[in-house]
Formats: structure tokens, C-alpha cells, sequence
């Protein structure tokens, strides 16, 4: 009852002139976001970050959230006109959007995508109003040792469950963590790993990292690739929308599963990309159609689409309730948090009420602006996928630079932005995955502190983490997560053997 | 990003690449470890000393790459990262972004974005002087009274703002 008042509250200060306004700059920058080659949701937020330094802390993370929702609805339009997925996760979105909009039916694919993202994403609100503040109200009763045994478990399920080989998500995580250590010591006050370099002494900033990884590193790999668009023309009128929405509701079956398929992967740090082809394999697979998916299936659209969106917007669960994001645009949200002043975990639910239902009640109101800009507007936002690449590149790596130089007003740090650049395009084509590097960099000073403490208490013994029945079942959660690979290929071949 | 191995086109090898990159985290954990050992990886005063977390970062990362470096000698020689033609366009961006992050401290960003857009455009983009200038030019001045006015923060200027007194 008490979160019904306070949801009230957040739609109180979401629904302020200024706020208002706020959501739609935002979800306009993150169609735009999510349309472009070379800008996806995590580094677009990381480049627009220092514009909300100046603004309270509830309408920054309004305005970021919305770009970031706005990046979500946008991935969908690039993939159905131009079969190129804006965003790795509406890659899957182009198995049945693409060919429905040769087939002439891109204004029913678009719409149908739209709105499957926003049933996805209200789904993922209603469920973070309702359990967030629980998760929040239990975590507050952990422990330094609890709180590792949280971080332990977000990044076992990366090594466990990535598509990417284990070593390299753990070389690359490793890295991200070393850089993290960097500068200075925050338990001990000492510095550490600088090798004298006074550019080194406050460390990598993740958001640099993020804007290099991502920006550059996609901009290098998108030259590679000579990328040349050639889209479907956009048609959407109101008499499409409704006769898609009238055919929309046959495949509720399809689209709730879907939404529990994206809380779920949202939830654990697999992300918004596994879930949407996983919910389009089921669907595949349980479809009376599913034969005919690939050649422009209504349902191939409705599937992928609310898996990534309700993935997306269930990321930050953890984020605010545990202090750990579940992807990287949530972990760059988190790190707005820290320089807003603000400490993320439970406590936000404690000491930060308007902010954390202020966000709550954005995320609803968001999504409803979202759902209208992008069914009013996408031949707009076609157009701008028309300009060619050689005027929107510079263009990007320009906004690049001014994002990366005004985290701190220092232009080693934009040097610093092409090396990571450089080394995200390196290390994306072989087959490193950068998410966990920058989730390292993020949460390196946190997990190292709760580890740290953990042993403090315990006069070194890595017992601490078995202590009790909590910690203990989170690591071994952790443990199990880490080996799932394993688990399975020894279950499955068990199995066999008795079958045979 | 293709996989399909194209044995025709000539190009660095991707196995030799996946050898250097494993080759590059190897010596960047050691260098994690030397300087962990520098500040101590034991037991200090206040517990766990400075060095001891990112020490044993240092050896898992060494112990990671190891391991993808075995994986990598079993790969495909035949199989290239991408051909010389590719690379040289992933060089023709990154060759002038160099540039420009090194000119920033000195000329200011505005200069520098409004040289490396119209660059870009008539080098990459083969457009007419008339084209690039008005794209490069209108570009500067909108991110100008983006940033500067509307959401007051401050960019690196140089000589050419001080001349215009902005």
C-alpha cells in the first residue's frame, strides 16, 4: 500500500512541466540513438551524462531513462526498414520485420514491434513496482560478505551463461576490474598500479571506457563493413495501427511469455540481446506458424521485440534495489548516480523516495511518450538513417570527443576514448565481450571493497562466504551459474547414458 | 562482422591477431602484478593491503589468457582478421581522429570538429567544398549553443574562440 502512495508521489513530480519536457528531448535523442550506426543505448547515455550535471538528480535520471527507452523503440525501426539491427538486440527483429517490410507491410511490422516493446516494458515496470521495493527491504540486511556474494554471482552468470568463450569473458572482466583498481586506493588511501603517471591518478573512468568501446569501436567496425543503406520506404497511418492492434491480442500467449522470458534474462546480467533470440526460438518452436517464421511473421516481430524490451527495462531492478546493474546502459545510469551524489543500493528506497519513484512512475509515463513519438515520426527517423555514413560518422565521433572531455574536463581522457576505441574493435572481432569489461570498471571499486571488508571481518578467512545459509546459497548460486556450461553437457550426457 | 573464412583476399591472419591480443593481456596482467607487489599484497595494518585484490586479478588474467591463447593456435590459419582494403577504411577514421584528439588542447574542440567533419566529408565523402563547409559549419555552431548556452557546460576553446571573443 505504502508504494501505491509513493508510486503516486512519482507520477507527481514525473508529471512537472520541466519533466515532462525532459521525457520527450529524451526519447527523441534516444530514437535518434538507437537509429545511428555507431551510438547504441549504453554509450549514448554515457555521451548525453554530463548534460544532466547541472540538473537535479529526478530529472536527469528522467531525461537518461528516456533516451534509454527511447534507444530500445529505436533499435526496431532500423532493423524492420533497413535490415540493419540499430542495436544488438533487434537483431533478432530482422528475421521476420525485414521481409514483412518487402512484402509492403512495414507500417504493420513497425507497429507491431512498437507496440510488443511496450507491453514488454510495461510488464517489467509493474513487476519492479511490485518486487523492487522487497528486494530493496532484504537487502538492506545484508552484510559486506552478502554484498560480494551479490557482485560474485552477476559476474558468474556472464562467465556461465555468455555466448562468448568463458576465458575470454573472464580475461575481459579481469581487465575491466585491473582498470578499476587503478589510482587511488579508496580503503587504504595509497596509490596503487599509476606507475607514476599523473594522468592515471584518479583512474579509468568507466564512462570514457563506454564511449570508447562502443562509440568508436562500432564506428570502426561499421567502416569495415562499407555499410550502405537501402531501406524500405516507412508508412505508418492511424488506419494500420489499429487493424495491427486489432490483430495484436491473438498472440497474447506468445507476448507473455516473452515478458517473463525478458524479466527473467533482464534480471540476470544475460541481458536484452540473449533474451530476444531465445523468446524468438520458442516462439518458433511452439508457433502453429513457426515453419513460416523467417518470411514475415507477425508473431516473428512480436517475440523478439517484448523479450528485449522487458529485458531492457528489467535491468535495472538490480540496479536499484542491489546497487548492481543488470546491463551496460544500467550500469552507465549507475555511474550517474555516483556523480549525482547518490549511493546506489537499498538505502536509494530509504533515504531517496522521490528519486526512485520518481524514476518508477518515468518508466511508465516514458514508455506511453515513446510508444506515441515513434508511431508519429518514424518516417522522420528513416530520413535521418538516409544521411549518408561519411557525414554521420564525423559527426558522432565529434559528439564522442565533447562527451568524453566534459566527464572531466580533461582531454587525456578523450585520447584515452580512441585507445579504448582502438582496443574495442580489436577485441570485438575476436570475439571478446566488452559488457562485462565495463560492468568490471563500473562495480572494480565496490566489489573490492565489500571483498576486502569481508575478510576484515574474518581476519582473512574465505569462510566468511559460507558463513551462513544467505551468503552461503547466493555464492553457490554463483558457483552453479559459473559452471552451468559444465552442468548441463555432464546432465545432458547423463541422460543419454541411461537412455541408451 | 563476417566469420566466413575468405582464403582469397590477402589480409592479416585473425589467428595472429588472437595470438597478440591474448599475447598483450598476458604482459598487462603481469604489469598488474608487478605493481601490486610494488604496494604490498599482504596483510597490513587495515587488513588486506592495496595490492592484494588486483594482484590475484593479475593472475587470473594471466591464467585466462593463457588459456585463449591455446584455443587460438587451434584455429584456422588460413582465416583473415579483414583485408587490407578494410583496414585501410578503419584507418582512414582512425588516422584523423588521432589527429584531431591531439589538436583539441591547442586549437579548441570547436576548430577541430569543424576541420575533421569537413575533412571527413571531402575526403570520405567526396562532397563539394559548398557541402562540407555548410554541414561542418552548421554542426560547430549547434553543438556551440547546445552546449555552451543552453546547457552551460563549457567546452576547450583556443586561439580562434579568444579571437571572437566567445
Amino acid at each position: 500500500m505504502e508504494e501505491i502512495v509513493n508510486l503516486f508521489h512519482g507520477f507527481a513530480v514525473v508529471l512537472q512541466p520541466y519533466n515532462i519536457m525532459l521525457m520527450f528531448v529524451g526519447i527523441l535523442l534516444g530514437v535518434i540513438i538507437g537509429v545511428l550506426p555507431g551510438l547504441g543505448g549504453a554509450n549514448g547515455v554515457a555521451i548525453l551524462l554530463p548534460l544532466t550535471f547541472g540538473m537535479s538528480p529526478t530529472s536527469a535520471i528522467i531525461m537518461l531513462s528516456c533516451i534509454y527507452w527511447g534507444a530500445l523503440f529505436g533499435g526496431a525501426i532500423t532493423s524492420i526498414l533497413f535490415n540493419i539491427p540499430g542495436e544488438p538486440w533487434s537483431v533478432a527483429t530482422t528475421f521476420d520485420g525485414h521481409p514483412m517490410a518487402q512484402k509492403g507491410q512495414a507500417g504493420e511490422a513497425l507497429t507491431a514491434a512498437f507496440t510488443s516493446s511496450f507491453v514488454g516494458a510495461l510488464f517489467a515496470v509493474i513487476m519492479i513496482t511490485l518486487v523492487a521495493p522487497l528486494v530493496a527491504k532484504f537487502a538492506l540486511q545484508f552484510g559486506p560478505a552478502e554484498k560480494f556474494a551479490v557482485f560474485f554471482l552477476a559476474f558468474c552468470s556472464f562467465i556461465g551463461m555468455g555466448k562468448e568463450p568463458p576465458f575470454k569473458t573472464v580475461a575481459s572482466m579481469m581487465i575491466g576490474f585491473a582498470l578499476a583498481a587503478v589510482g587511488l586506493d579508496s580503503m587504504t588511501g595509497q596509490l596503487r598500479l599509476t606507475f607514476g603517471f599523473t594522468e592515471f591518478l584518479n583512474g579509468f573512468d568507466f564512462l570514457i571506457a563506454v564511449i570508447g568501446l562502443f562509440g568508436i569501436g562500432e564506428i570502426l567496425l561499421t567502416m569495415e563493413e562499407g555499410l550502405s543503406f537501402k531501406g524500405r520506404a516507412a508508412g505508418i497511418n492511424p488506419r494500420v495501427v489499429l487493424q495491427t492492434w486489432r490483430e495484436l491480442p491473438r498472440y497474447w500467449a506468445t507476448s507473455l511469455r516473452s515478458c517473463v522470458i525478458g524479466c527473467w534474462m533482464g534480471i540476470s546480467p544475460a541481458g536484452a540481446t540473449p533474451a530476444s533470440f531465445m523468446s524468438y526460438g520458442i516462439a518458433k518452436r511452439t508457433s502453429k506458424n513457426g515453419d513460416k517464421f523467417g518470411t514475415g511473421e507477425i508473431e516473428g516481430v512480436v517475440a523478439p521485440e517484448t523479450a528485449a524490451h522487458a529485458a531492457g527495462t528489467a535491468a535495472l531492478l538490480p540496479m536499484l534495489s542491489l546497487g548492481v546493474p543488470g546491463s551496460p546502459t544500467a550500469a552507465v545510469l549507475l555511474g550517474g548516480l555516483l556523480i549525482w551524489g547518490l549511493q546506489p543500493g537499498p538505502l536509494l528506497f530509504v533515504e531517496q523516495k522521490e528519486f526512485v519513484w520518481g524514476l518508477i512512475a518515468s518508466m511508465y509515463l516514458g514508455n506511453i511518450v515513446g510508444l506515441i513519438v515513434v508511431l508519429t515520426c518514424v518516417p522522420l527517423f528513416a530520413a535521418i538513417l538516409r544521411i549518408p555514413f561519411s557525414i554521420i560518422a564525423p559527426i558522432i565521433l565529434v559528439m564522442c570527443a565533447i562527451g568524453a572531455y566534459t566527464v572531466h574536463n580533461s582531454t587525456f581522457d578523450v585520447v584515452m576514448m580512441l585507445v579504448f576505441g582502438v582496443i574495442g574493435y580489436v577485441l570485438k572481432k575476436c570475439n571478446y565481450p566488452l559488457a562485462p569489461m565495463v560492468l568490471a570498471i563500473v562495480l572494480g571499486d565496490k566489489a573490492e571493497e565489500a571483498f576486502r571488508q569481508s575478510l576484515l571481518g574474518s581476519q582473512g578467512g574465505l569462510g566468511v562466504f559460507f558463513s551462513n545459509g544467505l551468503v552461503g546459497s547466493i555464492m553457490a548460486l554463483g558457483l552453479i551459474a559459473l559452471f552451468w556450461p559444465l552442468i548441463q553437457s555432464t546432465w545432458t550426457r547423463l541422460r543419454l547414458a541411461t537412455a541408451a | 562482422m563476417t566469420d566466413t573464412p575468405h582464403a582469397a583476399a590477402s589480409g592479416p591472419r585473425h589467428r595472429a591477431v588472437e595470438l597478440g591480443a591474448a599475447i598483450a593481456m598476458i604482459v598487462f596482467g603481469a604489469l598488474i602484478m608487478y605493481g601490486s607487489l610494488q604496494v604490498g599484497i599482504g596483510w597490513g595494518a587495515e587488513g588486506p593491503k592495496s595490492g592484494f585484490f588486483p594482484f590475484y586479478l593479475g593472475v587470473l588474467i594471466i591464467l585466462s589468457s593463457v588459456m585463449n591463447l591455446v584455443t587460438a593456435t587451434t584455429q584456422d590459419p588460413r582465416q583473415i582478421f579483414a583485408d587490407w582494403s578494410q583496414l585501410m577504411s578503419v584507418l582512414s577514421v582512425v588516422v584523423p581522429t588521432a589527429i584531431y584528439v591531439v589538436a583539441v588542447p591547442w586549437v579548441g574542440i570547436y576548430a577541430a570538429s569543424l576541420v575533421l567533419i569537413a575533412v571527413f566529408m571531402m575526403w570520405l565523402g567526396r562532397y563539394g567544398i559548398a557541402m562540407s563547409a555548410a554541414v561542418s559549419i552548421g554542426v560547430t555552431i549547434a553543438t556551440y549553443l547546445m552546449f555552451e548556452k543552453w546547457f552551460l557546460v563549457p567546452l576547450p576553446k583556443g586561439p580562434i574562440e579568444d579571437f571572437f571573443g566567445l
